[in-house]
């Protein structure tokens, strides 16, 4: 008898599980779309995509109790954190986070999909997105009431994308989850129910130029391994930093090689986060798409890319950083002052909070830039506070854009900064809770993004880049005028004619209370959760 | 642990302000005086435990390890008296504004009771912050509940007016944060974690360095910008022309002392060394204020913005007091800023209670008002004699202080400064004759028909008879005040220059 003498490769089920539960979710999803008919397929998907992020949150914290954090990775002896699936995912305290992160705005901002009443019982979505606005077959499809139940299936797959990119541990694995990501987004910005001429220029736009900066990524991997001759980051690490102790490394190239390799990885990075030079997609397509959809993509994929950035550029290409370092920093500054000053000549709501999404990119990338992680136990590293900031935004975002969902001209909503007069004295509900979503934003104490500004700042100042800290406090003034202006109108201008804030269903005022609440006591009882990312320590190689 | 009183006083007010959010209608203004005086109560019981061992109420809980900040809070002399003031003058604003709502809005009295609770727990927490992270944040938020104070209940170009208030106060604060941070960055590499507990980050900064040079300027400017000091002032008289005499009393009496309060914590204590270095630029600064504040305030043509300068002008001596490093200059400034909240309250309302009855600030609009409403304006000349600080007011007790500080180090500022006293007595008493005495006016007759209310009779003389008292018995607050003035000279180790009596002045 001749046993066969294959080994199958080791996979740590329980740790990947929240992605496979995300993913299978989405999966499931895609099935009921086939199976059932069509009066059930809502109910079934809302059920399967709660239950998906319940049950992969649920894992997620399992995973987490039994995870050792040890101070020295060196000796910890849980296997937990380390390299998962042959050494394509890494799980580590950075990871896991995300995770945490991704699947709770995930869960709200794709409850938001659900609501059907602000559309006097239609979804945000078309009702059979191929047909051609304005025809007699979207009218049709219109009165029979189709609709696209597949959306949550389509979010969930882009859930699952973020949450691999943030955890890949080569290039390989971080490009397919990066189309993972991207693709289910293409597909939603595109299926807009209203100004639906305006949501397939957004998607198209956006399908074009992330397809290039996928290309720009796929390239720069490429020149990454011509250099290194690894896709991973410890491969690539040890190549750039000579002590090739591993022999993997025989560098036959020079370094021209590796920069150009780096600036193209960049280009990808930084066009998936929104940065400056490459925010001119944002508006649009922040404007264009379903308002549910640009509530998730602000946020996720803002979250994705960052982390992602974080654990290529200081894992994989540490050893260069004071090549990159100087870029990224002018970058940081660029990203601040357009989005900043784009902002201020902004008069559609959701172009104004599209432009504020990339001023805070480049806030964010101060810390990117000034990371310093080894600092005392207890204290948060330069991951703890990025992670804060995006805490923060997401909330914050994800509150923004459901209230503006809200706030009607006709029956459709009212995007006009002029529409906005009053709404605070009309609904002071409405008003106060979207306030607190601009003060946030404005980063005014009491807030969560005065706290997330206050690490990022303090993060970037202790890396040695207090310049940076000093630029980023100063456009922050300008931005504070920007939300001041808004709420200035809304409290105290003369309301607009015809406009109202419609009555929504639990589908949006769950995750806006929610996301204000979460909002508050962040700024104000910051200690738990600020405790909580001091524990993470760093990326692991 | 002991009762944390001091937690108390801060969050009691913002739970009433929570408590307002609620449709409680009618009984909104009730319960905001309710809880004002609650407040106002437990203040005054602070006092006794003071008196008996000034470190009891101290209080010191982590707030957020990963910063190294503290929920950290404690009064000395200084932070009780401020205390005792915010706690006294909120009730009685609020009593005072009863009936307010915005004009031609849909702004209520209720909403008005919140955001005025919601100003005084987070200006309490500022005067008992001992923490640099608690005190900007505060410092920061009370912003918040002012801009819609003001953007609210305001005249006619009161959105502006909001603007203007709030974009100086968010410049003020966010250079402040740059040394906020760069504080938490510094003891971190001195200390090897970071903290912004005051009493630590002494030791933490060298003095002298360039960057101790930096984060004190960028303290001091937020506090020069928040004590309006000549030249960024303009957004002081704006603010206080187009909104409600009771929300002048809690920006003016209040929150610009967290301009002078924070110099003397903040600048004195944790930069002794750079402080002292630039004493004399402060002085000429604070001269300025105090000529160009009574010079504008006799050129005003309206009320409140009279009210306003003359504030510019006297927080001009409080700013001198302190940067003449004598004990008794401190003490005089300390002083000053209750006397002046209490003076300045008294002016605001009862010219309040005037404009209400006539319908404009306008100085031309009056004349003669003496005869039509006597009280009214016999309550209005004690509220201008405590603002230019008459002998027998504790105004005078004050500002003799701080003339008599700055004589022992710089006679030349005390003899500037003695110009601006007399200047006082002309922006009042001009003030006074030009809308109280000479014939009424038709529209003065036709208009003030009503002599104050037994309401508002409280109001004003209630504040005149608190500042007679304290001129006649200023030990009531110096006792506590003078202690903690010595105390921050020693604790910056400078020796008290004590005035040179019987002396030959130094050339």
């Amino acid at each position: 008898m001749i046993a066969l003498e294959t080994v199958a490769p080791v996979i740590e089920w329980q740790s990947l599980s929240p992605v496979l539960i995300v993913l299978g979710g989405a999966c499931l999803g895609v099935i009921w779309e086939g199976v059932l008919p069509r009066r059930l397929r809502n109910p079934f998907q809302i059920v399967t995509l709660l239950a998906a992020i319940i049950g992969a949150l649920t894992m997620l914290t399992l995973n987490f109790l039994h995870a050792s954090l040890a101070t020295d990775a060196a000796t910890s002896v849980d296997p937990k954190v380390g390299l998962l699936a042959v050494g394509t995912l890494c799980s580590d305290g950075p990871s896991m986070a995300a995770w945490f992160a991704l699947l709770v705005f995930g869960g709200l901002a794709l409850l938001i999909f659900g609501d059907r009443q602000l559309n006097q019982g239609a979804s945000a979505f078309a009702s059979a997105a191929a047909t051609t606005p304005g025809s007699d077959e979207e009218q049709l499809a219109d009165t029979i009431g189709r609709e696209h139940t597949e959306v949550y299936a389509l979010g969930l797959f882009s859930l699952a994308g973020m949450m691999v990119f943030v955890a890949a541990n080569d290039l390989i694995t971080m490009f397919i989850a990066l189309e993972v990501m991207s693709l289910p987004l293409y597909l939603l910005a595109a299926i807009a129910r209203r100004k639906r001429l305006l949501s397939q220029e957004a998607a198209l736009k956006y399908f074009l130029l992330g397809a290039f900066a996928s290309a720009f990524f796929l390239f720069g991997a490429a020149l990454i391994y011509g250099y290194s001759g690894s896709f991973q980051w410890a491969g690539i690490d040890s190549a750039i930093s000579g002590g090739s102790t591993s022999g993997v490394a025989v560098v036959t190239f020079g370094d021209g090689i590796l920069i150009t390799g780096v600036a193209l990885l960049a280009v990808g990075l930084l066009f998936k986060m929104g940065a400056v030079p490459f925010q001119s997609w944002v508006p649009d397509v922040y404007t264009g798409s379903p308002t549910p959809v640009t509530g998730w993509m602000a946020v996720g994929v803002k979250i994705a890319a960052i982390l992602g950035m974080m654990r290529v550029f200081y894992v994989a290409l540490g050893g260069i950083r004071w090549t990159w370092q100087p870029v990224i920093a002018v970058v940081a500054v660029l990203t601040m002052v357009v989005g900043v000053i784009m902002a201020l000549a902004q008069t559609n709501i959701k172009r104004l909070l599209a432009y504020s999404a990339v001023s805070h990119a480049g806030f964010i990338l101060t810390a990117v830039v000034g990371t310093q992680f080894y600092v005392g136990a207890g204290q948060l590293n330069a991951i703890g506070s990025v992670m804060f900031y995006l805490i923060g935004y997401g909330f914050a975002t994800i509150a923004g854009f459901a209230i503006i969902m809200m706030v009607r001209r006709g029956s459709a909503e009212a995007w006009d900064l002029d529409d906005w007069a009053g709404i605070g004295v009309k609904n002071p509900v409405v008003g106060v809770l979207f306030a607190i979503v601009l003060l946030s934003f404005a980063g005014i104490p009491l807030t969560a993004g005065f706290i997330g500004k206050w690490a990022v700042f303090t993060s970037a100042w202790t890396g040695g880049y207090w310049w940076l800290a000093v630029v980023g406090i100063a456009f922050s003034l300008v931005a504070a005028y920007l939300y001041l202006k808004v709420l200035i109108k809304m409290f105290f201008a003369p309301p607009a004619e015809g406009v109202r804030v419609a009555k929504a269903s639990p589908f949006v005022w769950i995750p806006v209370i929610i996301s204000t609440i979460a909002t508050l006591i962040l700024g104000l009882l910051p200690g738990p959760v600020m405790q909580w990312l001091s524990t993470l320590e760093i990326f692991i190689r | 642990m002991t009762f944390p009183l001091l937690t108390c006083l801060g969050l009691l007010p913002i739970i009433g302000a929570a408590i307002l959010i609620l449709p409680v209608r009618a009984a909104g203004k009730w319960i905001g005086l309710g809880f004002a005086l609650a407040t106002l109560g437990l203040a005054a019981a602070a006092v006794p435990v003071y008196l008996g061992d000034p470190t009891a109420l101290t209080q010191t809980v982590p707030w957020i390890p990963a910063f190294g900040a503290y929920w950290a809070l404690s009064v000395d002399g200084m932070g009780l008296t401020m205390v005792l003031l915010t706690a006294l003058l909120t009730p009685l604003v609020l009593f005072a504004e009863w009936n307010i709502t915005g004009k031609g809005t849909k702004w209520t009295s209720q909403a008005f009771a919140a955001l005025v609770l919601l100003l005084e727990g987070l200006s309490l927490l500022v005067f008992m912050a001992d923490d640099i992270l608690l005190f900007y944040i505060c410092f920061e938020a009370t912003l918040i509940p002012m801009y819609f104070l003001i953007g609210g209940f305001g005249g006619e170009r009161r959105s502006q007016a909001a603007l203007k208030f709030l974009l100086f106060g968010l410049a003020g604060g966010l250079i402040m944060l740059v040394s906020v941070v760069g504080i938490g960055s510094f003891s971190q590499q001195a200390i090897g974690a970071p903290t912004y507990l005051i009493s630590q980050i002494g030791v933490s900064l060298s003095g002298g360095s360039t960057w101790a040079w930096v984060l004190m300027l960028c303290f001091l400017a937020a506090f020069i910008l928040k004590a309006p000091m000549v030249p960024v002032h303009t957004w002081l008289p704006t603010a206080a022309e187009e909104a409600t005499p009771g929300s002048s009393v809690l920006m003016v009496g209040i929150l610009d002392k967290i301009g002078t309060f924070g110099m003397i914590r903040i600048c004195l204590t944790l930069f002794p060394v750079e402080s002292a270095a630039i004493a004399p630029v402060m002085i000429v600064l604070a001269l300025v204020s105090i000529i160009y504040g009574a010079l504008a305030a006799i050129g005003s043509k309206n009320l409140l913005r009279l009210v306003a300068y003359t504030s510019v002008s006297h927080f001009g001596f409080m700013v001198l007091g302190i940067y003449t490093f004598t004990s008794v200059g401190l003490g005089g400034t300390m002083f000053y800023q209750v006397n002046h909240g209490f003076s300045t309250a008294a002016l605001f309302l009862v010219l309040g209670f005037l404009i209400k009855r006539r319908g404009s600030a306008n100085v031309a609009d009056y004349g003669g008002v003496q005869s039509q409403a006597p009280i009214l304006s016999g309550a209005l000349l004690l509220a201008g004699l405590s603002g230019l600080a008459l002998p027998g007011m504790s105004t005078f007790v004050s500002e003799f202080e701080v003339l008599a500080g700055s004589w022992s180090r710089y006679p030349w500022a005390a003899i500037v400064a003695a110009l601006g006293t007399v200047l006082a007595a002309v922006y009042i008493l001009l003030m006074y004759q030009r809308t109280m005495t000479g014939p009424a006016t038709p529209e003065v007759e036709e208009t003030i028909t009503t002599d104050l209310t037994l309401k508002e009779k409280l109001v004003a003389f209630g504040l005149a008879a608190v500042v007679i008292i304290l001129g006649l018995i200023p030990n009531l607050a110096l006792s506590v005040i003078t202690p903690t003035a010595q105390e921050t000279l020693t604790q910056i180790g400078v020796a008290d220059h004590q005035a040179p009596l019987g002396e030959e002045v130094p050339a």
